[in-house]
């Protein structure tokens, strides 16, 4: 997609091949991926994880919009998203019902745009006081709505389902494009579209004086002001299409779950949607995605494989809050970079010395976690990778954490001291 | 959890699509194992891991040996979706569940849809604990087969218990919000109107559900409105922290409980409860019974040392699947589905009956007492519970009508 | 009347609980501009050193121990963690301090298992104190209560009589200025920072028993405690105490009431058998900490007692 690391300084004004290159082609690339996965013949595992993938890129991309291009910490984006999708799912009621003319011809393909719809409407409504405010109380308002939604959702039991959530069945009313809805083929078909048009949607927003105006009022709000906007009023714009891009999600959602309960629109996943876009780097249009496809694959399949994979994700975000705050898009960009700037090889050793000295200590940590975690089940079991015996009270657990962590440490030492020996 | 990590891994790769291996035939058990709700779906998850190595041992399920694969859903009606979805993918063709009927709800309807959409993939959910009265009434589903009596026949249980004792003339009921709790408050309500209509019904509360850390005030209201007994269908955490503020603020009414025996209740209610707390199951562990029975209890209390036999409908349930497969002649779902309606099985507390109407389970019920005078204790309390002949209600008493129009897949 | 009585004594000592709980965080928050998610994971940690440290000696030595090691903890973070952060700004800060809550959480988990362990009131404080109304009230609330008011009293003592109470004092209030009087401001921020995380660690360890020690135990009462120092206002103890208090009173007094919104808006036409007039105050208990602090952010941006704006 477009990247913001790399640009001709060249010319301030982006020529025509480098619009096309940064603008036009990773859409296209987007595209033809998307078009091209069911021909690898996926499992129904893969279609749920994809599935899953497609619904979180809408979500972070969205969340982005406010922590990325306007500055703006919300702890409870998740509320839009869970309105968006309860909305869509009451929709699909309807359809179902076929009590009125509207809904009984609205298809099923169609219903993230009800999501958009209300996503947009509870953005306006809740962002209305909450934007009068930024940084940290901005912040802890949208901590307060997302507990009070989170509350009433359990309340008003023929809005929410109280804890049963609602539920539907997305195979009813006219079908759109042949898809009958049901097989998870064809919610493929369904969850590739609306990526692609969310994601699309979110970037033409970034290329919009609205969208512009966002990143200056995050930068400099002041000097916003001076030149005749409002800060406040730009912010609440960008809120409410946040809103709807995460309705837009959560309408996603809606078909592909066919349930919505009042959890989701707790602090839990408004947290996870943090998580995702801030370790995917919140400063690259792309940096969201990358954590949402890193996030939703650790979710599913991490998660299966190591119980402490809520561990793994918390060390990996304060790493990159610490370390990395570019994330992960950062650090890719950063690698191209260097290789498209030849000459730089230095560079490249020493960061491939960094790579290999945070790999050491971080199968280490590994093992230690892993045996740990065993340890505490009580099961009896034990961690035996290739074969090892790795127990609690085995020597050579011990043996192999010290020594990846020692190792871990040195190499990241001798490639510190030659970059102070070269700076 | 390790069952889950090769499970996964093959997964992960791509393979599972191919469904399970004819050796073994896979139960995903999605229930809470962690959370407030953790040791009630850890304590399911051993007890049927147990059952399922009882049939194994006998040879297995038509010669398939039957595994145990748990999920956790954290008894979020949404991820137990997700973790379905898992199973399905991986092959998995049972499913077991047990706590929370808001869970089973949903289970029950993406089992539907996932049927009607994939035949000749059918999954079957074996329900062992939900007991909204509406699973086996309006929302009944052929693919839904209940083995735990639902809350309108424990309910008639407790509520003949209450008619006989004159002495009480006001009743309060506490319970879960949610629609569990709310079946239990309405059943308890028109029951008592029906049998004693002299009794005041002098409170109706419903708590959040898992969210309750201190139930003192609860108490207190409860104290202070001068009932002479309290019935609460509470379970897992709320229970234990609801009958821990009882003692301790020294609520002296007897309290009927549907899941006094949750893991941790003994241990919190001690001396003070006895006599005073009571239990309605389908299983007492001093009510005397077979000497099978007994070496079964004594075999899981020593595999499992941290837990008490408690969960017997799981034996109950994998023993249907496994005589319904034989009665079939064959694994299939389908199969085992039609041949396990109707079904009998002579268990060691009675028969227990496979209503094919509504697919519930009909077995009798005790109205157990916490009592000091036990052989066997829970949770080494020295303290357990006790049921006398008196206090067992037989299955027709407990049978109530359904209102089940059961739409059967043709053959 | 029972029902006022009950009500006031157990939002008493809730609100002593909440006070204990966020008095350090005020403190840091007010002298650093940090937001400490992770405090309430130190509330955690305080209540499961003293689960393990009771279990292989008693409550007494946990009581004094436990909250000195959370404080240990709390330095360590400070020191390794925040330090390095700091310069990118008050949201860096505040998003590290977020993973660490899921980092504490965790651990926690796997050390202490998933479920709730049994961390039990000492037996020397395991008997009804007195009896009230026919209800029998638990020695062990009387006992925290006790602690609160000896941790409130010390506190205010070290904050207005001592030297090092007069220092942090100034840097609530002018953080910068008394960086320039020379006094050393990192290890300042170190020690108040250990310090607010040993005074969670001290709820921890008698709330821990009161209520209940499991891992969710953080994340219920972290978005609280937040209510707490927001409401109460920056830089003001006083204003955090007055705002606790208020919020264990509103919220246990909110479940004693039977009443529900068809009783009270009745006249306006709402039936009981409607959703909304079927809403029971008692059910909106957990709902009113975040109400205010919504309203409150919107309305008094400075808090109760607040002398400057978030």
């Amino acid at each position: 997609m477009q990247s913001n690391s790399v640009q001709s300084y060249e010319h301030l004004a982006p020529s025509r091949a480098v619009k096309i290159r940064q603008r036009f082609v990773p859409f296209v690339v987007m595209a033809v991926v998307l078009l091209l996965i069911p021909f690898f013949d996926p499992s129904r595992t893969m279609y749920s994880l994809t599935a899953a993938m497609g619904i979180n890129i809408v979500f972070a991309l969205s969340y982005n919009m406010l922590l990325g291009r306007g500055g703006l910490l919300s702890f409870g984006h998740a509320v839009y998203f869970g309105l968006g999708g309860y909305a869509a799912l009451h929709a699909m009621n309807a359809i179902d019902a076929g009590n009125s003319a509207f809904w009984s011809n609205y298809p099923v393909f169609m219903l993230p745009v009800v999501g958009f719809a209300i996503g947009a409407l509870a953005g306006a409504v809740i962002g209305w006081p909450s934007c009068k405010r930024s940084g940290v109380p901005f912040a802890m308002i949208s901590l307060g709505v997302a507990e009070l939604v989170a509350a009433a959702g359990y309340m008003f039991g023929s809005i929410f389902g109280g804890e049963m959530g609602v539920t539907g069945d997305r195979m009813v009313g006219p079908q759109a494009f042949g898809l009958s809805m049901g097989p998870v083929e064809d919610v493929y078909w369904f969850i590739a579209f609306w990526t692609f048009v969310g994601t699309l949607g979110i970037y033409a927003f970034t290329r919009t004086p609205l969208g512009k105006m966002s990143e200056a009022t995050r930068d400099n709000p002041e000097r916003v002001q001076f030149v005749g906007y409002d800060p406040n009023r730009v912010r609440y714009l960008v809120f409410i299409f946040a809103g709807a891009f995460a309705g837009l999600a959560g309408g996603m959602s809606a078909v592909n779950y066919e349930i919505f309960t009042p959890e989701s629109l707790s602090l839990v996943p408004s947290g996870l949607v943090l998580l995702m876009a801030y370790i995917g780097g919140i400063r690259y249009f792309t940096g969201p995605i990358m954590g949402a496809i890193l996030l939703t694959y650790m979710q599913s399949m991490l998660s299966d494989y190591s119980e402490a994979w809520l561990l793994y994700l918390g060390l990996l975000f304060i790493a990159i809050v610490m370390y990395a705050p570019g994330g992960v898009a950062g650090m890719v960009f950063g690698l191209l970079e260097i290789f498209r700037h030849g000459g730089a090889r230095e560079m490249l050793i020493r960061r491939v010395q960094q790579a290999v000295g945070v790999a050491l200590a971080f199968t280490g940590l590994v093992i230690l976690i892993e045996v740990a975690v065993r340890w505490s089940n009580g099961y009896g079991e034990v961690f035996e990778p290739f074969g090892l015996h790795l127990g609690i009270d085995t020597p050579l657990s011990w043996i192999l954490i010290l020594g990846f962590f020692g190792a871990g440490f040195v190499t990241l030492r001798l490639a510190r001291n030659n970059e102070e020996g070269h700076a | 959890m390790k069952l889950v990590k090769s499970a996964a891994l093959a997964a992960a790769m791509g393979f599972a699509a191919m469904g399970a291996s004819a050796e073994t035939v896979k139960i995903a058990f999605i229930d809470p194992l962690s959370g407030p709700f953790g040791p009630s779906g850890d304590a399911g998850f051993k007890q049927w891991s147990h059952a399922v190595s009882e049939v194994n041992e006998a040879g297995g399920m038509n010669g398939a040996d039957l595994e145990m694969v748990p999920f956790d859903n954290k008894v979020s009606p949404k991820e137990s979706l997700v973790q379905l979805q898992k199973a399905i993918d991986r092959g998995i063709r049972f499913i077991a569940q047990g706590n929370g009927s808001s869970v089973a709800s949903a289970i029950i309807d993406a089992v539907n849809k996932h049927n009607k959409r994939n035949p000749g993939d059918e999954i079957l959910f074996l329900n062992y604990a939900a007991v909204d009265p509406a699973f086996t009434n309006e929302k009944c589903s052929f693919w839904h087969f209940r083995f735990d009596s639902h809350v309108d026949m424990k309910m008639s249980a407790a509520t003949d218990w209450i008619a006989e004792r004159d002495e009480i003339e006001k009743v309060y009921v506490i319970g879960q919000d949610y629609s569990f709790g709310k079946a239990v408050a309405s059943a308890a309500v028109g029951q008592l109107e029906e049998k004693r209509p002299d009794i005041e019904i002098v409170g109706n509360e419903l708590h959040p559900l898992g969210r309750v850390k201190d139930f003192t005030p609860y108490i207190q209201k409860i104290i202070s409105s001068d009932a002479d007994a309290v019935i609460t269908g509470n379970w897992g955490a709320d229970m234990v922290l609801l009958v821990k503020a009882a003692i301790d603020s020294g609520l002296e009414a007897p309290i009927l409980t549907y899941y006094g025996g949750s893991l941790g209740a003994a241990t919190a209610m001690g001396e003070a409860a006895v006599g005073q707390v009571m239990q309605i199951s389908e299983f007492v562990e001093n009510y005397p019974t077979t000497d099978e029975q007994i070496a079964r209890i004594e075999d899981f209390e020593e595999t499992y040392s941290e837990n008490d036999y408690y969960y017997h409908r799981a034996y109950n349930a994998v023993h249907f699947l496994d005589m319904a497969a034989e009665k079939a002649g064959s694994n299939d779902p389908v199969d085992i589905a039609f041949a396990m309606e109707g079904m009998t099985y002579e268990g060691p507390y009675g028969t227990v009956t496979m209503r094919a109407e509504d697919h519930q389970v009909l077995q009798d019920l005790f109205v157990s007492t916490f009592s000091a005078d036990v052989e066997r204790d829970v949770e080494d309390t020295g303290l357990g519970w006790t049921a006398s002949d008196e206090a067992r209600i037989p299955a027709s008493a407990t049978a109530p009508p359904t209102s089940c129009e059961m739409e059967r897949p043709s053959r | 009347m029972e029902t006022i009585v009950f009500s006031l004594l157990n939002g008493v000592i809730y609100g002593l609980l909440l006070f204990m709980l966020s008095s350090g965080l005020t403190l840091i928050f007010s002298m650093m501009g940090v937001l400490n998610f992770a405090h309430a994971s130190f509330y955690m940690l305080g209540a499961y050193f003293a689960y393990s440290i009771a279990g292989v000696t008693n409550f007494w030595i946990a009581l004094i121990l436990a909250p000195v090691l959370v404080g240990l903890v709390g330095a360590a973070v400070e020191k390794w963690g925040l330090r390095s952060v700091h310069a990118n700004g008050h949201v860096a800060e505040l998003l590290f301090t977020f993973g660490l809550a899921y980092l504490i959480d965790e651990v926690v988990k796997i050390i202490w298992g998933r479920n709730a362990v049994d961390y039990r009131v000492p037996e020397l404080l395991d008997f009804p104190m007195f009896e009230l109304f026919g209800a029998q009230y638990p020695a062990y609330r009387v006992f925290i209560l006790l602690v609160s008011v000896g941790m409130l009293a010390a506190l205010w003592f070290i904050l207005n009589r001592t030297r090092a109470g007069l220092i942090i004092q100034a840097a609530l209030t002018h953080p910068h200025m008394v960086g320039h009087l020379g006094h050393n401001v990192p290890r300042i921020f170190m020690s108040v920072f250990g310090a607010g995380c040993a005074l969670a660690g001290l709820a921890g360890v008698i709330g821990g028993n009161y209520l209940v020690t499991d891992p969710a135990m953080a994340v219920q009462m972290g978005p609280i405690v937040f209510v707490v120092v927001v409401v109460g206002g920056l830089g003001s103890l006083t204003g955090a105490f007055l705002a606790a208090m208020l919020l264990g009173l509103m919220q246990t007094f909110a479940v004693g009431i039977d009443a529900s919104f068809a009783d009270i808006f009745g006249w306006l036409g709402l039936s009981a058998t409607s959703e909304l007039g079927g809403i029971t105050i008692a059910s909106l208990a957990p709902m009113i900490p975040f109400l205010m602090l919504v309203l409150i952010l919107m309305v008094r941006p400075r808090g109760l007692m607040g002398d400057r704006e978030l």
